[in-house]
């Protein structure tokens, strides 16, 4: 039973394996045209692309009513009605680079295990100190084993200061120091690694919540981003983690990793419809130089985009 | 660990519990809910279709029209299915016939390589074998350290031969070490590498063909979206997997990846990762999973870990005291004790059947230092304290908060809790009396 089912399912996966745009260009050529299979091969990529399955339908209704009353006609106009309404929901005002201001920036970076926090820091401290800013490291993962060594690391390969205590010390008080040392320096941007966590822990939450009051009082005046990490290939977790975390915190963007994999993060669109949260910055790889600002128009045509190409 | 997907199958199954006979439009409501409960726990797509079809074949018709409660033959069905499909065996790491047994474990990066290769050291040591480390992740800075770090932590020996090497000679080097120290299991910590990383795979490849590892062990977070699907073909096409460990599954993920995974290589899941802390490895029971999910809650764990965890000679002691009615304070520590051995409360609560799907509880944060408090606001007191807690007078109670780190009404507390607990559990000892739900009175600080 079990071989049969396998079969079946390598038979499917080299099935969708035509991105949507030729799906519904071949659905448009053949007679059948606009039917009810068609809204269910829609509904299948989206939610293979982990846009889940609530903010799926809803695409799919939404696309089917403009098709009722005859706003769309073809599937050329689908598919641009499709993209424009992703694109739509994952646009805000406030997206853009960040750390390039002309005062101080605190940049506090978070997200649960794995997700490639201290690597994006990396990248980012390269990419300000290309903007000719001077960047301070603080390494306030004082948990996972050799985390500090992970961010020293960089820090010597990128020539920049880092603040770091001795292991299970309190990243608050890292942060503490890095604050003060911020100030005295007369640094401009200071970046916060800190210890990855799952949003289900209460008091490693509440840990958090310490370290952003403590940047609000020690350093009121700078400018604080707080970046929420998020893992491409992680599914509808994704949304409860973004929910927790921004409960807990004020958070100003997200940064979504790993998207050089076959993972669509397709994720970050309920996310954005239902916190608004903007996304500043994706991941593309190890090298330093794979962090790219977001642009909503290319993810949403690398959504679509053949999966094979 | 999947509450989630319990409580939305359980929400789709009510319809059918109250209903004597079920037509095949039932059956259909009823799937197309678990379909979306599936999809929203990110099984793959693919494997949700397949499912969903095998069981409305199996419960519209015969089957379920002539048995007597069609609603719980629907379950069954579900149940079956999902067991079947998450495999059926308990898995076991086999030591090879001629040590040392030499493991490769693999993954996406931040999946949880590292950490899952101390945990199974940690558990293969306990198993009283000789675990070494090896750590073949040259690429990602301190990678080698933070196995060091752990290693340290578990007392399991860590090989290693820089970052100057490759992977295949530093694995040769370390069944070398092996064979010279009397180590007989090998576990190899690689770097994690995208599946679609044609260099790094290659890596990979040679180091199975020439160091011909008995086991292959894929890494997969239980939050993977739809991707796992893509990635664990990968892996098995590219290495044929052994088997596969699924980390991360103590957050709130619904854990479909491991549905996923399993039907896409074919291969076992051996383990599954439930905490940071590295004793947080368990052996998956497919059984278990399966009644999970359909929310009959995981109690044959919860036993399992009590068993391991709680000295049964103190239990009997304590046994003793609580029928002669010489409950006491230190006794009430040692109990808390025995509690916190088990792991952290949440999930031990998230185990029981019922609680797991209680909507009150869900989300509520039982924190563990809670019972560190309790347990410095006791051993603050002095042994005739513990013992007759009558004494303490409002001075004592003063100097107890101060000793302890607490306030005097937290002292007041716990001593009220006390007296709560100890009617209770004379209730209990009481034949003809107990019988009630389980209470736990550290569970109200």
């Amino acid at each position: 039973m079990l071989d049969n089912l396998l079969a079946q399912l390598s038979f499917r996966l080299k099935k969708t394996k035509t991105g949507l745009v030729n799906k519904i260009e071949s659905l448009i050529s053949g007679s059948s045209g606009l039917d009810e299979s068609f809204f269910a091969d829609m509904e299948e990529i989206l939610i293979m692309a982990d846009v889940g399955v609530e903010a799926s339908l809803g695409f799919v209704e939404s696309i089917r009513k403009k098709v009722q009353i005859g706003e769309i006609q073809s599937g050329k106009e689908l598919i641009e009605q499709l993209k424009k309404q992703i694109e739509e929901s994952l646009t805000f005002e406030n997206s853009g680079p960040i750390g390039i201001a002309n005062i101080p920036s605190v940049i506090l970076v978070v997200g649960v295990n794995g997700v490639g926090k201290t690597t994006s820091i990396a990248k980012l401290a390269n990419k300000l100190k290309e903007k000719r800013k001077r960047v301070l490291l603080a390494a306030a993962d004082t948990f996972r084993a050799a985390a500090i060594d992970q961010l020293k690391a960089w820090a010597h390969r990128l020539h920049i200061d880092i603040i770091s205590h001795r292991p299970n010390s309190d990243p608050a008080a890292v942060v503490f120091d890095a604050l003060q040392a911020l100030r005295a320096r007369r640094l401009d941007v200071l970046i916060v690694d800190t210890a990855g966590r799952l949003h289900t822990k209460a008091n490693l939450m509440a840990e958090l919540e310490k370290i952003q009051r403590i940047i609000k009082r020690e350093y009121p005046e700078a400018l604080l981003e707080i970046l929420l990490v998020l893992d491409a290939t992680t599914g509808q977790n994704a949304l409860a983690q973004a929910r927790v975390f921004q409960k807990a915190l004020d958070l100003t963007g997200l940064i979504l990793t790993k998207l050089d994999g076959t993972a669509k993060g397709g994720i970050i669109i309920p996310i954005s419809q239902e916190l608004g949260i903007p996304v500043k910055y994706i991941g593309l790889g190890e090298d330093i130089g794979d962090l790219q600002e977001f642009s909503p128009s290319t993810f949403v045509t690398a959504l679509f985009a053949n999966a094979d190409s | 660990m999947l509450e989630g997907l319990t409580a939305k199958i359980q929400a789709a199954m009510k319809k059918l519990r109250g209903k004597g006979k079920l037509s095949e439009a039932d059956v259909k409501i009823a799937l197309r809910e678990v379909r979306l409960a599936l999809l929203e726990a990110d099984v793959s797509y693919k494997v949700v279709k397949d499912f969903i079809a095998r069981v409305q074949n199996r419960a519209v018709g015969q089957e379920v029209m002539q048995s007597l409660t069609p609603g719980q033959h629907v379950i069954k069905i579900v149940h079956e299915e999902l067991t079947h499909l998450m495999g059926k065996v308990v898995s076991k790491l086999e030591p090879a016939p001629r040590p040392p047994t030499v493991l490769v474990i693999v993954g996406l990066q931040g999946s949880g390589k590292t950490t899952t290769c101390a945990k199974l050291a940690r558990y293969l040591r306990q198993k009283g074998r000789s675990p070494l480390l090896v750590a073949a992740d040259i690429y990602r800075p301190a990678a080698i350290k933070q196995l060091q770090v752990l290693g340290g932590k578990i007392q399991v020996p860590v090989f290693d031969m820089g970052e100057k090497h490759n992977p295949l000679d530093i694995a040769k080097g370390a069944v070398k070490h092996a064979l010279s120290q009397g180590n007989d299991y090998v576990l190899i910590d690689t770097a994690g590498r995208l599946h679609v990383d044609e260099g790094l795979m290659g890596e990979l490849i040679q180091l199975k063909k020439d160091l011909k590892p008995h086991y292959i062990l894929l890494v997969v977070d239980a939050m993977t979206g739809q991707d796992a699907i893509t990635v664990a073909k990968a892996f098995q096409e590219k290495l044929t997997l052994s088997g596969l460990i699924l980390t991360k599954l103590d957050g709130d993920t619904r854990g479909g990846a491991a549905l996923s995974a399993r039907a896409v290589t074919g291969c076992p899941i051996k383990f599954v990762g439930v905490g940071e802390k590295l004793d947080a490895l368990e052996p998956f029971h497919p059984e278990r999973m399966a009644s999970r999910i359909l929310g009959m809650g995981d109690v044959l764990t919860l036993i399992e870990r009590a068993q391991e965890s709680i000295d049964i000679k103190s239990a009997m002691e304590l046994e003793n005291r609580l029928k002669s009615h010489d409950f006491n304070l230190g006794d009430f520590m040692e109990q808390l004790e025995q509690v916190q051995k088990m792991g952290p409360i949440d999930q031990i609560l998230g185990m029981l059947p019922g609680i797991g799907g209680m909507k009150k509880l869900r989300g509520l944060a039982v924190d563990d230092k809670q019972l560190e408090r309790t347990k410095a606001i006791i051993t603050s007191m002095t042994p005739e304290e513990r013992h007759y807690p009558n004494i303490i007078n409002a001075n004592r109670k003063r100097r107890i908060a101060r000793g302890s780190g607490t306030k005097v009404q937290d002292v007041n507390r716990l001593l009220k809790q006390f007296e709560q607990s100890k009617r209770l559990l004379r209730q209990y000892s009481q034949p003809g009396k107990g019988g009630k739900t389980a209470n736990f009175p550290f569970l109200k600080m």
